[in-house]
């Protein structure tokens, strides 16, 4: 059963190539069908593939074919099946198909709809084999090809300027955090003499070669690399921007699959970061200053794709500060649970995008509960479950990142909480703006206002489904325990990721949860008296005053001192180039040069002066030069 | 054949020198290359002159081939050369080759 694993790539790569080449004539549906079907096989033998580690089979390794094969460096194109791999295939390929299906609604109108389709599927390949791969190498060419997908589909609608501009930044910014991976390997590689999992974890591991400050640096390169994909400080500038995208690419890629990729290195290497404290501090310091900062800009926004691109990036945060505590099943967790809502979440303003014809500022929204009433009351429960209120899916994950926190590091447990508080504050506000009080947009965007078609509404309900009970999997230890609930994901992943044993109370636990419960209920309360109760709206760009709004609106100038002291040298060092180095160097030089040869010519060429004699009598007096050695 | 009395090998390669120096000093002194073209092939015969004399005189038949392909290369030669004069006398109406000097640096 395993075997199939090596289909499951397969199936989107034959997809985008069917696309590709022989799409032309087919009709939008067909391409639809033919893209979305691709990730539906994908997702049937995902299922298939997953039921046998679910069943407690050993962890296999799936070979393929050789790729490199040398004395001291041998890599195979091959596979790896156990429970961290096949629970991330689950996901990628679910939601990957809701979302195929979402786009066929969504682009319909787009003339470049096959293109897109296209791409997605390409998108899914990478991502499957990034998770796939048995190792670094393997999983470096998915995260390269993710990352080049991303780009094309960023820079979707490439006729206009600033979606190619913020295609750029994420893929240079990706760059950056490439090359740490890169390093990372490098070390991993000089220290042990192989990238493979098998070798370095499970069977000789091998990891044991490294020690002291070179595995601390491997680890904190291996970061740097997660930092880049997964949008932490201070790489994650490219996020918000990345919404430039079409909305189901903002979904999947930028919400539910693509960004979590580090989360998946970091919880795949788990054997290297929990050797390493230094790197674990500052996995968790990153991920929670990223946490802390995404959430209060979110606060300000008024796009409704930025409050969640912001948002993404306060969640991702908050999963790297659960893998800096060693929390990494529960890191997991929150990946798989965040997939369902934040998927649904931008699934439904992509709706509502739809219905407002293009309009994404919730300054010119409200009251749209009446006349999109699927997308309102699923983007109720996506937005429930990721401010954390029981029983939905984000309360059970969040939670338990919390109660990690209050066993390892009070500083991280009052700023995760402040994290959570702020997140249920920001996501209600965004609720209220957008689906309650009364419409604030143009006559005209009022009457085109309706519901998305079933192709759309669909995937919704599915991905509400998934947030509210998706949640289960992991249900809290020790008050499970209690109730005969067993975590479920804790025991999956006990064999592949390294262990965070949490022992605590009852007592404990449920406190922990009832204060998070409370915590998540004031901050909506906090949101409700605010903008529904006494009809606040969110402030136009001339009308804020205080400081502290405009740094959070402005993104703590983030982008401006990036601008400053990283573009503007720059900048200046290619002006020096062009201006100086280039005329006044290098082609002072090459005309220096040029008049050896010139020189040399105007002497020889006086010879060739074009009168035929001259010719004749230097051939005869050669000639008899010539003879006149031989006699 | 018999060489003929009183003539030697050295009688042949004199006749040889005397249409070469010929054609040399008709290429140096003339500037018409219609005539420039006629003393090319004046040493063209001297040395085909030479060589079927010694291959008389060292009784090999490889010389004579050789004389075969430079009348074939010369015949063709001169269709190309002659073709060549004719489309420059037309355009430039002289074949003086003091003015004819333009293909240089």
């Amino acid at each position: 059963m395993e075997k199939l694993v090596s289909l499951i790539p397969v199936f989107p790569l034959v997809g985008f190539l069917y696309i590709i080449f022989l799409g032309k004539g087919l009709s939008k549906n067909t391409i639809g069908a033919i893209g979305s079907g691709a990730i539906f096989l994908a997702f049937i033998t995902s299922i298939l593939v997953f039921t046998t580690q679910l069943h407690g089979a050993n962890p296999t390794i799936v070979k393929v074919i050789d790729w490199i094969t040398t004395p001291k460096f041998d890599i195979d194109i091959s596979f790896i099946v156990d429970p961290l791999s096949t629970i991330y295939l689950l996901f990628i390929t679910g939601v990957g198909f809701l979302i195929h299906v979402y786009s066929i609604g969504y682009m319909h109108e787009d003339e470049g709809f096959n293109r897109f389709i296209a791409y997605l599927n390409l998108f899914v390949f990478f991502m499957l084999i990034l998770v796939l791969g048995d190792s670094y190498a393997m999983m470096f060419v998915g995260w390269e090809g993710v990352g080049v997908c991303s780009f094309m589909l960023i820079g979707f609608w490439y006729k206009d300027m600033a979606n190619n501009d913020a295609a750029k930044k994420a893929f240079i910014i990706n760059r950056i955090g490439d090359l740490g991976l890169i390093l990372g390997m490098c070390m991993i590689f000089f220290h042990t003499g192989t990238l493979r999992y098998d070798d370095l974890f499970i069977s000789e591991s091998a990891a044991s070669g490294l020690h002291g400050w070179d595995l601390h640096l491997a680890a904190i390169f291996l970061f740097i690399g997660a930092m880049g994909k997964s949008a932490q400080i201070p790489l994650h500038t490219w996020l918000p921007d990345a919404m430039a995208g079409p909305t189901p690419v903002s979904a999947l890629i930028h919400a539910a699959t693509m960004v979590t990729a580090g989360i998946y290195m970091v919880a795949r290497s788990s054997a290297i970061f929990s050797a390493s404290d230094v790197a674990s501090d500052v996995v968790m310091w990153a991920g929670i200053l990223t946490a802390i900062l995404g959430a209060t800009i979110a606060l300000t926004q008024n796009d409704i794709k930025k409050v969640l691109a912001y948002s993404t990036v306060s969640q991702l945060g908050l999963m790297f500060t659960a893998l800096g505590m060693g929390a990494y099943s529960i890191a997991v967790f929150h990946v798989i649970t965040h997939a369902f809502f934040k998927a649904l979440l931008f699934l439904g303003s992509g709706s509502v995008i739809h219905a407002m014809g293009g309009e994404q500022d919730i300054r010119r929204m409200g009251g749209l509960k009446s006349h999109l009433p699927i997308t309102h009351i699923t983007f109720l429960i996506g937005t429930i479950a990721i401010s954390g209120i029981p029983p939905l899916a984000g309360f059970f994950s969040k939670d338990q990142i919390i109660a990690v926190a209050f066993e390892e590091n009070m500083i991280m447990f009052v700023l995760a909480s402040v994290v959570s508080a702020l997140t249920a504050f920001y996501m209600f506000r965004l609720y209220f703006l957008t689906f309650r009080g009364s419409f604030r947009g143009t006559h005209e965007q009022e009457h085109h206002l309706h519901e998305s078609p079933k192709v759309m509404t669909i995937p919704l309900i599915v991905l509400a489904v998934l947030s509210i009970f998706g949640g289960f999997m992991g249900f809290p230890h020790a008050v499970g325990h209690a109730m005969h609930v067993p975590h479920w994901l804790d025991h999956f992943l006990e064999n592949t990721v390294e262990m965070e044993v949490l022992d605590m109370s009852v007592g404990t636990e449920s406190i922990l949860m009832i204060l998070a419960t409370v915590i998540a209920l004031i901050s909506m309360y906090i949101a409700y008296t605010k903008y529904m109760k006494n009809g606040e709206l969110a402030l136009e760009d001339d009308e804020i005053t205080s400081s502290t709004h405009q740094t959070l609106a402005s993104k703590y100038y983030i982008d401006e001192l990036y601008e400053k002291i990283i573009r503007r040298p720059v900048d200046a060092i290619a002006q020096f180039a062009r201006n100086v180095v280039e005329p006044k160097i290098i082609d002072e030089l090459v005309k220096q040069v040029s008049l050896i040869p010139s020189g040399l010519g105007s002497v020889a060429k006086a010879a060739q002066n074009g009168k035929l004699v001259m010719y004749v009598l230097a051939m005869i007096a050669g000639l008899i030069i010539l003879l006149s050695t031989l006699i | 054949m018999e060489l003929l009395p009183n003539v030697t090998m050295n009688h042949y390669l004199l006749v040889s020198v005397i249409l070469f120096v010929i054609g040399v000093a008709g290429i140096l002194f003339r500037r018409n290359a219609i005539i420039m073209f006629m003393c090319v092939e004046l040493m063209l015969n001297a040395v085909n002159i030479t060589l079927v004399a010694f291959s008389k005189v060292w009784g090999q038949s490889d010389a004579q081939v050789f004389v075969f392909f430079i009348m074939v290369v010369a015949a063709a030669e001169v269709a190309v050369g002659l073709a060549i004069l004719m489309m420059l006398y037309r355009n430039m109406h002289t074949t003086s080759t003091d003015v004819l000097d333009k293909l240089k640096w």
